[in-house]
């Protein structure tokens, strides 16, 4: 250990006490980010410990990154540095939660299958049902801005949390919001903390609206030789009066890696996906059952599917289907288990321009040989993911071709595009963050505000924040 | 023409913002410019100390050669500023006044920028103004300065049916953008009492909620992407028709920012789908507890209304005599209540809804049976601070949130105040989300009632803060609630804030003297001055 190293850690022992500090280097490689290390990690135990920490990392110029489970800190462009890691598991308690009220408010570091069997208690939940669900926690969750499949119905993040606190650059204690479900006093500064991942400010509390926990739902798939087919009953589902809980449609290489084996080890069990013939496109939806409302969605999706040409389609409840949705949920884990060198851009364009960008990222992919599956978001964002078989030079060229074309692609419709997962190595060379935009200037202000010394996860966000 | 003017004269007498509604919705009506003649009395001098920036920006009048270049850019009909002319531009719909030096009304981006630069060479303050029916004064010139009124840029410019998209400039009135969709079965979701004047921008600048967004979500759930000018003279987009922009949220971060950040001048919002089936349910109580006990465990036993409003009493009696529509007078509260959605859930939920007020009492439940009776039903919602105006020289509208749980215990407390001070108080509000508002009946002529308006107003915030609330749902915090605001923000959240509010608006040139504490005393709100003698008449332009 170096004697920064090891100066580092006294004094976060000093703050947090030994036992809360590893800097054992077999211990830390539990924490590396995009094969770097940090000196240390420390594990605060309340919120005083975390502001003594950044107070001090401050004062001594150390980048520190915030974390939870882990389980997302690979997304992001590389780190410009990293000595510490600020590991907030302890933080895991439940502050507030009025179930009459159905409001909620949690430390960062408890995990949300935890949290979501407190809701459960109350038969209520958090529409967070986010890839790695199993591990991740509540403020990694919200720090990293990834969504779920539920957001047809529920929105995201932004639509349900209500509030936070939160720890600045400098180690002073913040709040926006409140804890109630209609609120408009003071600047949404919570807004900026979903997605930022980290680099604004160390989330301390969370408050969020909760909801009714769903009945039993049911699970609607159809397949389809074309994208355009697919995408047309998007269209006339969107149209429709039903309320879908969630639609996805999936590329038959998605279809291929949600029936394979690497799918299976995340959820077991049967799901409509294994039944499909090889080479189809799939449209997946979930909705409600409700009394007579149930026959009407069945008929409906059925009808629909069939006047946009599907050649097979099946309705079944959770009972026969306990993975569908969960692999649906995984799906970025398990494209990322699914290659040595897995890429994953994630665009998001008008609904009515998904056929053209499908139909011209299938086209540069073919053309680069290399393997995909795309996972199409119901309201127009998707996850197109790159499959390649190796990790070496020439699969990283054929790679970094296609994503070009993609973010090409995506900023001539008017739409966005970055690459949340990409191999380490490969970061350097693709633009993770897609293209310079114009706004990037005022998000550099809004970081110098919050963290003028710059050392939240410092290079990890957009516009070399 | 005569009728107008003889209407607006009497409305005017009745001062207070129900007078301006009432005026603005004639003026609209009518198609008419209101230019009241009469001698405007001194601005006030807002200058404070330990705001000496503002203070400066104050003392820069508005000078011949500002004036002259304003009309250069825009044409001389789009300049104001003569008294008489600035008098509509004094209010908004709180009970805040203060006089602007000059009006003006672009009617393109490239216009607001031009605005922006001038007064960036004046150091003169700039506010932005949609249709001037905000609550907390969050339009109102509090330091002078140049109002930049955003009633020319009304156009839609683009509807995306397939993806339920509308782009529009800021000053396109609510309501008109959900009529202009509905026939593609889309809306505007958000939907303010005021949607029949209320402009687009100013939802965007105040997040604005309405009775239907309890489902649905605010504004800020809407808004997709924006174009804003910065007092710097800078052009910004943030955000785009396409979800998730990369980066920081910063669309977000501007809606709800009070026009403290920037002017507005495009509006990307999403559109919702109109409902399949909607049912309206109105369920009357002989006791104000039962009502809110029947909110309370709607919201605990799950069941999502479109909308669930409450009328009291009062209120319900001041709205008959108005709107007639239908409302029981000899009851403590009504709810009014929508669920929608598919025809077959809807049955469901109204049938849950019903059962939950029978449980708590209601003395019946009246399910509306066609269109025309669920729209007087509503149209008696959203005329109710209409109503309030016509029965009392004036009114201060609270706006306060507590958590539904607290709702029983709130209204209680509320009753108590009103007994305190001795001062009338109705309840008219979005109950589904705890979202009070309070309105406080006084005549402005009565100086001692006025303080103990706000002291009682003063005192239901309090509670609601208490209760784990908050000191505003949806008005805002603008000039009336600045120095609320450490109620439930430390120092150091408000100068972060401040700080934020610096990277757009580095001068504080922009929308002075709003949200923050750091503007005024106390003093200011409580010295309304009376507009006595006014002897307003209207003319046709
Ligand atoms: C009868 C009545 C009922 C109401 N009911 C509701 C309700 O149910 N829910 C609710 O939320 N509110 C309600 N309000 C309050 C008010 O209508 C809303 O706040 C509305 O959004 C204000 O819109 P406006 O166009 O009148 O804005 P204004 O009052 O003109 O301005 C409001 C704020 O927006 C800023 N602004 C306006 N346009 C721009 C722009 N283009 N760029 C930058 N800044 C701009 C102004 O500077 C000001 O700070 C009600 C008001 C009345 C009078």
């Amino acid at each position: 250990m170096t004697l920064v190293a090891s100066s580092t850690a006294t004094r976060l022992a000093d703050i947090s006490g030994s036992l809360n500090v590893i800097h054992d280097p077999e211990q830390l490689a539990a924490y590396e980010i995009d094969r770097m290390l940090p000196a240390a990690a420390v594990k605060p135990g309340s919120r005083d410990e975390i502001s003594e920490v950044v107070k001090f990392c401050a004062a001594e110029k150390l980048a520190v990154v915030p974390c939870g489970a882990r389980s997302n800190l690979s997304m992001g462009a590389p780190l410009a540095r990293y000595d510490v890691a600020l590991d907030l598991t302890r933080l895991d308690h439940i502050l507030a939660y009025d179930p009459g009220d159905l409001t909620l408010s949690v430390e960062p570091g408890i995990p949300l299958q935890r949290l979501a069997g407190v809701l459960a208690g109350h038969r209520q939940f958090l529409p967070l049902a986010v890839p790695f669900l199993n591990r991740a926690t509540v403020g990694g969750t919200i720090a990293a801005g990834v969504h779920s499949p539920l957001r047809q119905a529920y929105g995201t993040a932004r639509d349900f949390l209500l509030g936070l606190e939160f720890i600045t650059g400098q180690g002073a204690h913040a709040k926006s919001g409140g804890l109630v479900v209609k609120n408009v006093a003071g600047y949404d500064l919570h807004k900026l903390m979903i997605g930022a991942m980290g680099t604004l400010g160390v989330i301390t509390k969370l408050n969020f609206r909760t909801f009714p926990a769903l009945s039993a739902t049911r699970v609607f798939t159809a397949s389809f030789t074309s994208a355009e087919n697919a995408l047309s009953l998007r269209q006339r589902a969107v149209q429709s009066p039903l309320r879908l809980l969630t639609m996805d449609i999936l590329s038959p290489g998605a279809v291929e890696v949600l029936a394979g084996q690497v799918a299976a080890r995340f959820e077991a069990g049967p799901a409509p996906v294994d039944r499909l013939p090889p080479g189809k496109w799939a449209f997946h939806a979930t909705f409600p059952t409700a009394g007579t409302a149930t026959a009407r969605y069945e008929r409906e999706l059925k009808h629909m599917a069939e006047e946009s040409g599907c050649d097979w389609c099946e309705i079944c409840g959770d009972d026969r289907n306990p993975a569908s949705f969960g692999r649906l949920r995984e799906f970025v884990p398990i494209v990322l288990e699914s290659s040595p060198a897995t890429v994953v851009v994630k665009m998001s364009v008008r609904p009515s321009k998904l056929g053209g960008i499908l139909a011209s990222v299938a086209d540069v992919a073919q053309k680069n040989d290399v393997r995909w599956a795309a996972a199409v978001g119901g309201l127009g964002v998707s996850y197109f993911s790159l499959l390649p078989s190796a990790r070496d030079e020439q699969a990283r060229l054929s790679v970094e071709k296609i994503c070009e074309k993609v973010l090409a692609d995506c900023a001539r419709l008017s739409g966005n595009a970055t690459i949340p997962w990409c191999p380490s190595e490969w970061k350097s060379s693709m633009k993770i963050w897609g293209p310079e935009r114009a706004d990037f200037e005022q998000m550099r202000k809004l970081k110098n505000v919050f963290d003028p010394v710059g050392i939240l996860a410092p290079g990890r966000f957009a516009g070399g924040i | 023409m005569k009728f107008a003017a003889q209407r607006l004269n009497r409305i005017h007498h009745g001062a207070g913002f129900a007078a301006l509604h009432a005026a603005l919705a004639i003026c609209r009506e009518r198609r008419i410019v209101w230019l009241p003649l009469v001698d405007a009395p001194e601005r006030r001098d807002y200058s404070a100390e330990g705001y000496s920036r503002i203070k400066a920006i104050c003392a820069a009048k508005m000078n011949a050669k500002l004036l002259h270049d304003l009309k250069e850019l825009l044409g001389p009909d789009a300049v104001l500023h003569r008294p008489e002319e600035l008098m509509l531009y004094e209010y908004d719909g709180s009970v805040e006044t203060a006089r602007p030096d000059c009006v003006v009304f672009p009617r393109t981006t490239a216009d607001v920028e031009g605005i922006v630069r001038l007064a960036q060479q004046h150091k003169a303050p700039l506010v932005g103004r949609g249709a001037g029916t905000g609550l907390s004064g969050g339009a109102i010139a509090r330091h002078g300065g140049i109002v930049t009124s955003f009633a020319r840029m009304n156009r839609i410019l683009e509807i995306d049916a397939e993806n339920q998209i509308a782009r529009v400039q800021p000053g396109v009135v609510n309501s008109d953008l959900s009529a202009a969709v509905a026939h593609l079965g889309l809306h505007f979701a958000p939907d303010p009492s005021s949607q029949k004047a209320c402009t687009i921008g100013g939802n965007v600048s105040e997040n604005s909620g309405g009775p239907h967004t309890l489902a649905y979500g605010v504004t800020t759930n809407h808004v997709l992407a924006l174009e804003v000018v910065l007092p710097t003279g800078e052009l910004l987009h943030l955000g785009n028709s396409a979800l998730d922009s990369p980066g920081y949220d910063l669309t977000g971060l501007f809606v709800g920012s009070e026009g403290t950040f920037g002017l507005v001048t495009e509006i990307t919002v999403k559109l919702t789908r109109l409902p399949e089936a909607v049912k309206t349910l109105l369920a009357i109580f002989d006791t104000i507890d039962d009502a809110t006990e029947t909110v309370a465990e709607i919201t605990a036993r799950g069941i999502t209304p479109a909308a669930c409003e409450m009328l009291d009493g009062w209120t319900i009696r001041a709205v008959e005599d108005y709107v007639h529509a239908g409302f029981p007078l000899d009851c403590a509260a009504i709810l009014l209540i929508d669920v929608d959605g598919l025809r077959e859930v809807t049955e469901v939920e109204a049938a849950e809804v019903e059962d939950v007020c029978r449980v708590h009492r209601a003395r019946e439940v009246r399910v509306a049976r066609d269109a025309r009776e669920r729209d007087l039903l509503w149209k008696g919602r959203k005329n109710a601070f209409g109503a309030a105006g016509r029965v009392s020289p004036s009114y201060y509208t609270q706006d306060g949130v507590i958590p539904r749980t607290k709702l029983p215990a709130t209204l209680r407390r509320i009753g108590e105040i009103s007994r305190k001070y001795n001062l009338q108080i109705g309840n008219v509000f979005h109950a589904g989300d705890g979202n009070l508002h309070p309105i406080i009946l006084f005549d402005e002529r009565n100086q001692q009632q006025f303080r103990d308006t706000v002291a009682a107003a003063d005192e239901i915030i309090a509670f609601c803060v208490q209760a784990g609330g908050s000191i505003t749902g949806e008005h805002g915090v603008g000039m009336e609630k600045d120095r609320l605001m450490p109620l439930i923000f430390s120092e150091a959240d408000l100068s972060l804030m401040q700080s934020v509010r610096g990277i757009f608006n580095p001068e504080g040139l922009l929308n002075p003297g709003k949200i923050f504490p750091d503007s005024k005393g106390c003093g200011e709100i409580y010295a309304r001055p009376r507009r006595e003698g006014a002897a307003p008449s209207a003319r046709q332009s």
